[in-house]
């Protein structure tokens, strides 16, 4: 009996024990949150070195981008604790800066000897910085990303084709370099028959519940003069946003929903557009670059298929690009600082940036893209780095949640449900706009 | 003999428990027992309730919890009474709860009736009816995306086979015409089961012999229906009337998972415009007055539905 009962006490023990010790061995695991999509995936596998060379495991909270910002937004403002790290989107970074939700990473990063002159200018400015272009870092630029277009190559370069299209448009067809040759080309393909297969012109953003609809028209609007506001005087939106050349751009946008995109797609956005090239349902296809590598891989539209451009110019020879990506920050509310500065100093070096590169995350550090090899590593590449260097951003406002819905609602009202003109969208978002930074007290 | 039995029930039951409590009479026993409930009553609904209230008067905002909190006295008030695309999402509202409740009446009333007739087969066909109303709003309203996809849903090409029409012209969510009916017709499709079901209880509640004497009485089928089975069945359709129609005041689910409230805003129902302004604008001082003007809405029209259907009993 006794020697039973010791056996009994020695199985509890030893089961207590074990609990006692994983509890300890996880005690400092860190989560990290982002949203759900390729470079996620990528970023898994990259932090297991990590984990190899600190000890330090790494757990993920991965969203869908339509609840991305619902999710992560309400877990900051609520001072949870989930996220020890969390790579938020750019247009986060006031609000979480003037919010006490990410921890400022100036002393860090003095102590640590990391240089925000080591990545890429744009990105620094997009990713880290609040106020912008002051050196108050918030967050480690992590994800570099940038809207551009997919093309297919293979259609294109059909000898009949070329030979229709130079007939009717007088110009080689080929990756246009400007908006109107964009909208000829989507007009050339849709509704064609090939191989078979009725087509269509290209695949834009037009979703309305999150920011599709506010990202696919910027990246258009900047490069017909679009300007959030006066250079002179911060906040002085009229003529700048509802300039004649804005108000051209959106009707331009209107013009490409119209005519060249496919039946039913009045809510598209990253993972729709994806869905359409894959299917073989378009020509042309504008989404973010990190759906780039996926592409490429794909055994149907990739390889030699798939071509790559980057945002053409406008009328007046201006080009842009919508900056899309993602810094990574330290959440204040977390226990685990140190060890989350930990993974930020990991994730900064040279090595693990350029493995980051190769498994499909878009580093931003300036040795990784402008290493002779990198246009050539993939061939997406140079579009890349040429498409980072034109980038704009939307507002990075504290307020920049209703800045958006704003923007969501007067684009997709006229876009995609043509009430009202251009003129009445981008004079509405004016007033609207307006309102926000007066509540705000800005104005 | 009697009186030992007496002794023994009279021990054997207990005494009141409120007097082996020092102090605490029957009543303050009771109180105790029903106050774990009150108070997480109090906590989850009321304290909710007047703290929204509170908020309605501020401009306070849930993303920016260091901010001063200012008052604004009826401001959030008045700025979404005169805000023009409140009362347009308010006008959406009323036109999706005014044809979900006719189309789910008629239809539910109408199957009711005829399941009530008990054909061969009516409990095979009664199950088979249910089955919408039992599954999920978020499956039914994934599945019905992809049901209207014009270039491979499966309702496109009906309507193609029936009209003609290019299935690819059927745009259901994305045709600002169309968008409010796609949704009109899921949500019928998914809830006259459940007005069935109501209307089928109150047939089954009309005695049989109230029919038997109209016989005698040789009143027609359409007297009949007219003079007894309408007027008795009233009290339930007018409750099942009530129930839809405070569900799809605050219908959210389905429209969010259809159009998110596009094209534009032609689908932008209160609760979508509520879900806007409190969680992605953070509005939450204004999100709170307006859910406090819907409440007060509801509640109103749902009393006045009350009293209605109380005189309707009571004839």
């Amino acid at each position: 009996m006794k020697s039973s009962l010791k056996l009994a006490l020695g199985l509890a023990s030893a089961i207590s024990a074990s609990t006692a010790a994983s509890t300890v061995a996880h005690a400092e695991d860190l989560t990290l949150c982002w949203a759900a999509w390729d470079p996620a995936n990528a970023l898994v596998e990259l932090s297991k070195d990590f984990t190899k060379e600190t000890g330090i495991g790494m757990k993920f909270e991965f969203v869908p981008w339509t609840n991305y910002a619902d999710r992560f937004l309400n877990e900051l403002n609520s001072h949870g604790k989930l996220c020890d790290l969390i790579i938020g989107d750019s247009q986060w970074i006031g609000g979480a800066a003037e919010n006490g939700h990410y921890v400022k990473l100036n002393d860090f990063f003095d102590k640590e000897k990391i240089s925000m002159d080591d990545f890429v200018p744009a990105t620094v400015v997009g990713y880290s910085e609040w106020p912008k272009n002051t050196p108050n870092y918030w967050a480690l630029p992590a994800m570099g990303d940038v809207v551009g277009w997919t093309y297919r190559k293979d259609w294109f370069s059909k000898p009949e084709l070329q030979k229709e299209f130079k007939e009717k448009y007088g110009w080689d067809l080929g990756p246009p370099t400007t908006f109107d040759q964009l909208k000829q080309v989507a007009e050339f393909f849709q509704k064609r028959q090939i191989d078979g297969k009725t087509v269509y012109g290209a695949s834009i953003y037009t979703e309305r519940g999150s920011e599709g609809i506010t990202m696919g028209a910027m990246d258009v609007l900047y490069s017909y003069g679009f300007q959030y506001e006066n250079p002179k005087k911060p906040y002085e939106m009229e003529g700048f946003v509802n300039s004649d050349k804005s108000v051209k751009g959106l009707e331009f946008y209107k013009a490409l929903y119209d005519c060249c995109t496919p039946p039913g797609a009045s809510n598209s956005y990253m993972g729709e557009g994806v869905d359409a090239f894959k299917s073989g349902q378009v020509a042309m296809h504008m989404n973010f670059a990190f759906t780039w590598p996926g592409l490429q891989k794909d055994e149907n539209v990739g390889g030699d298929k798939i071509g790559y451009f980057v945002n053409p110019k406008g009328p007046d020879g201006e080009q842009f690009a919508q900056l899309g990506g993602q810094g990574i920050s330290v959440v204040s509310y977390s226990d685990k600082q140190e060890s989350a500065l930990k993974y930020i100093k990991w994730f900064a070096n040279k090595d693990v940036q350029a493995k980051w590169w190769s498994l499909g995350g878009y580093s931003c550090l300036n040795a990784v893209v402008k290493d002779p090899k990198f246009p050539a590593s993939q061939p997406y590449a140079q579009t890349f780095l040429d498409s980072m260097a034109i980038v704009k951003d939307f507002w990075a406002e504290p307020s920049y949640a209703p800045l958006l819905q704003a923007s969501q609602k007067r684009f997709h009202d006229y876009v995609v449900a043509g009430q009202g003109s251009a003129k009445d969208a981008l004079d509405g978002l004016v007033k609207d706009w307006t309102q926000v930074f007066e509540d705000d007290g800005k104005m | 003999m009697l009186n030992r039995t007496a002794e023994n029930v009279a021990r054997a039951t207990p005494e009141p428990l409120a007097r082996k409590v020092r102090g605490i009479s029957d009543k303050g026993l009771a109180w105790l027992f029903i106050s774990p409930t009150i108070l997480l009553l109090l906590a989850i609904n009321i304290f909710p309730l007047f703290w929204a209230i509170y908020l309605s008067f501020t401009n306070y905002r849930a993303n920016r919890p260091n901010e001063v909190v200012k008052n604004l006295g009826f401001a959030n008030y008045q700025r979404i009474l005169g805000d023009k695309d409140i009362w347009i999402a308010m006008q959406t509202t009323a036109h999706f709860v005014f044809w979900t409740i006719l189309l789910q009446t008629l239809i539910g009333f109408t199957l009711a009736w005829l399941i009530d007739r008990k054909f061969r087969g009516h409990a095979f066909w009664t199950t088979l009816i249910l089955v919408p109303m039992m599954l999920s709003p978020a499956v039914v309203g994934n599945f019905w995306r992809f049901l209207y996809e014009p270039q491979i849903g499966l309702f496109a090409y009906a309507i193609s086979f029936v009209t003609g029409i290019p299935p690819t012209n059927i745009q259901m969510l994305s045709n600002v015409s169309l968008a409010p009916w796609s949704i009109i017709i899921v949500d019928t499709w998914m809830w006259t089961p459940y007005v069935m079901l109501i209307c089928l209880a109150g047939l089954r509640s009309i005695p049989e012999y109230i029919y038997e004497a109209a016989e005698v009485d040789r009143a027609s089928n359409w007297r009949q229906f007219w003079s007894i089975t309408l007027p008795m069945a009233l009290p339930f359709i007018m409750l099942a009337v009530l129930f839809r129609g405070i569900e799809n005041f605050k219908m959210f689910d389905m429209v969010n998972l259809l159009t998110g409230g596009g094209p534009g805003s032609t689908t932008e129902v209160a609760s979508i415009t509520l879900k806007r302004q409190a969680f992605e604008s953070w509005r939450t001082g204004y999100s709170s007055a307006f859910a406090i003007i819907l409440f007060v809405a509801v509640f109103g029209l749902a009393n006045i539905y009350v009293k209605a259907l109380n005189k309707v009993k009571q004839r």
